[in-house]
């Protein structure tokens, strides 16, 4: 090699370690700014328009948001999709999905239905108009949400929370109750209510502009609207009492049944999806009978026949029927009776009606369906 | 690489998904994770789940009134 390629390659090499250097120099520094601006936030992502935009805002300040949703065994999302089958005809979607999927985030979604009891079951805020425990399970949720954000090292919370939206979770009084309960304290930020309320960490720390949040409040949803125009956003789930069942009174009532019937406030996940199924009637107080209303929910109520007494009409159509509790033969025959009531063979003389235990068995009923008049309004529960 | 089933069948949305999520948390890149199921829910969460998070629906078939979806991990 001659002595002008040598220095050449040397010149080369000297060029080389310096933008190797000034190179280094550049990223070291992105990566100090990468430190200090790019925080990261996790969302309470419900699947509804306040999550959505509470989102949004965060994400314009250059927030990298995750969502988490939390299964409670009491999602209006899902279930009642997939047992009736006149709404498999529907477009079937889970909102919280849906929406992480428009805001371009992922979603973390989690089983909390077995802690999840304690908070029906004994609300330390107590009820709201139902047997919903709004403020307790904002809180319990938020706690689980700040547990989940310090174990994947996020730097703050948000939720979609309005002030003044919803009687209990969302009011001036109770909301600094649900970030002092859950733990999440000053890194609870509500973006779209954060200008009413004392500052957070995140803006504090200038993670987040507080100019830019909002001061929304009350029930008043024109606001939500507006914005959400703003930002283009047309389609939007809008549950109507929340997306909760214990807010639906007649929910609440069969729960409470339940209970009343058990004689403690106990539950599994399999009696809170029945809750959602079928007619409940309660004839007598040892025995409530489940009447499927449509072939989705006869098909589903066939998956349970191992584990409750069922009957079914056999001489005409009709819907299968479960029965919870200790019927005597005399209840049985009443039962069978009332399933033919909802039978097509409900004006007939006689309609023949199965009957098949538990392990099995099976044996059947010809009996008169019951008339309308017959069936007292304060059977149904 | 594994294949692996996941059997969800007789639960009922969101249940699948989150049992879909909390197997493929265990796998590894490349992996293939069978998931049968009875809630036809299914047919566009688990998609929608997967969209979200970077992977991949191989195929859905429908038989009667069983779902199998085929997720590439």
């Amino acid at each position: 090699m001659s002595p002008e390629i040598i220095r050449d390659l040397g010149h080369r090499n000297s060029i080389n370690q310096w933008y190797y250097y000034q190179t280094f120099t550049v990223i070291s520094s992105m990566n100090t700014s990468v430190e200090n601006k790019s925080r990261k936030a996790v969302a309470l992502v419900s699947g509804g328009l306040d999550s959505m935009l509470a989102v949004k805002v965060i994400q314009d300040q250059g927030i990298h948001v995750e969502g988490i949703n939390f299964f409670t065994g009491f999602c209006v999302e899902g279930h009642t999709h997939a047992i009736r089958k006149k709404d498999r005809a529907r477009p079937k979607r889970n909102n919280a999905l849906w929406t992480a999927e428009q805001l371009g985030i992922k979603l973390h979604i989690i089983d909390v239905s077995e802690p999840y009891k304690d908070v029906v079951i004994n609300p330390k805020h107590g009820y709201g108009a139902n047997l919903n425990p709004c403020l307790d399970c904002k809180g319990f949720m938020v706690q689980r949400a700040y547990a989940w954000m310090q174990e994947h090292d996020f730097d703050f919370l948000i939720t979609g929370e309005v002030m003044g939206q919803r009687p209990m979770s969302q009011r001036k009084d109770t909301m600094p109750v649900v970030s002092r309960e859950s733990g999440a304290g000053d890194l609870l930020l509500r973006p779209l209510c954060a200008k009413l309320l004392p500052e957070t960490k995140p803006e504090r720390e200038g993670w987040v502009n507080r100019d830019e949040l909002l001061d929304f409040s009350g029930r008043n949803r024109k606001p939500q609207m507006a914005l959400a125009a703003s930002y283009g956003i047309e389609d939007y789930a809008q549950p109507a009492g929340g997306c909760c069942f214990l807010t639906d009174a007649s929910y609440s009532s069969k729960l409470a049944d339940l209970w009343q019937a058990r004689g403690e406030k106990t539950y599994e996940i399999d009696d809170i999806v029945m809750l959602k199924v079928g007619r409940h009637l309660r004839p007598r107080d040892n025995f409530k009978i489940i009447i499927a209303r449509e072939e989705g929910e006869t098909n589903f109520l066939k998956g349970y026949r191992k584990r409750f007494l069922s009957l079914g009409t056999t001489s005409h159509t009709g819907p299968i029927a479960l029965i919870d509790g200790e019927p005597s033969e005399t209840d049985l025959e009443l039962a069978a009776r009332l399933v033919a009531r909802f039978s097509s063979g409900r004006d007939a003389d006689s309609v023949t009606v199965e009957v098949l235990q538990k392990d099995g068995t099976s044996s059947t009923l010809d009996v008169q369906p019951l008339p309308s008049n017959e069936v007292p309004q304060d059977w149904y529960v | 690489m594994s294949e692996q089933e996941l059997d969800a069948r007789g639960l009922l949305c969101p249940i699948p998904v989150i049992r879909t999520q909390d197997r493929i948390e265990q796998m590894q890149t490349g992996d293939i994770l069978k998931v049968f199921c009875t809630d036809p829910g299914v047919i566009h969460d688990i998609p929608a789940w997967c969209r979200i998070n970077g992977h991949e629906v191989l195929s859905i078939d429908e038989e009667d009134d069983q779902v199998v979806v085929m997720v590439k991990v």
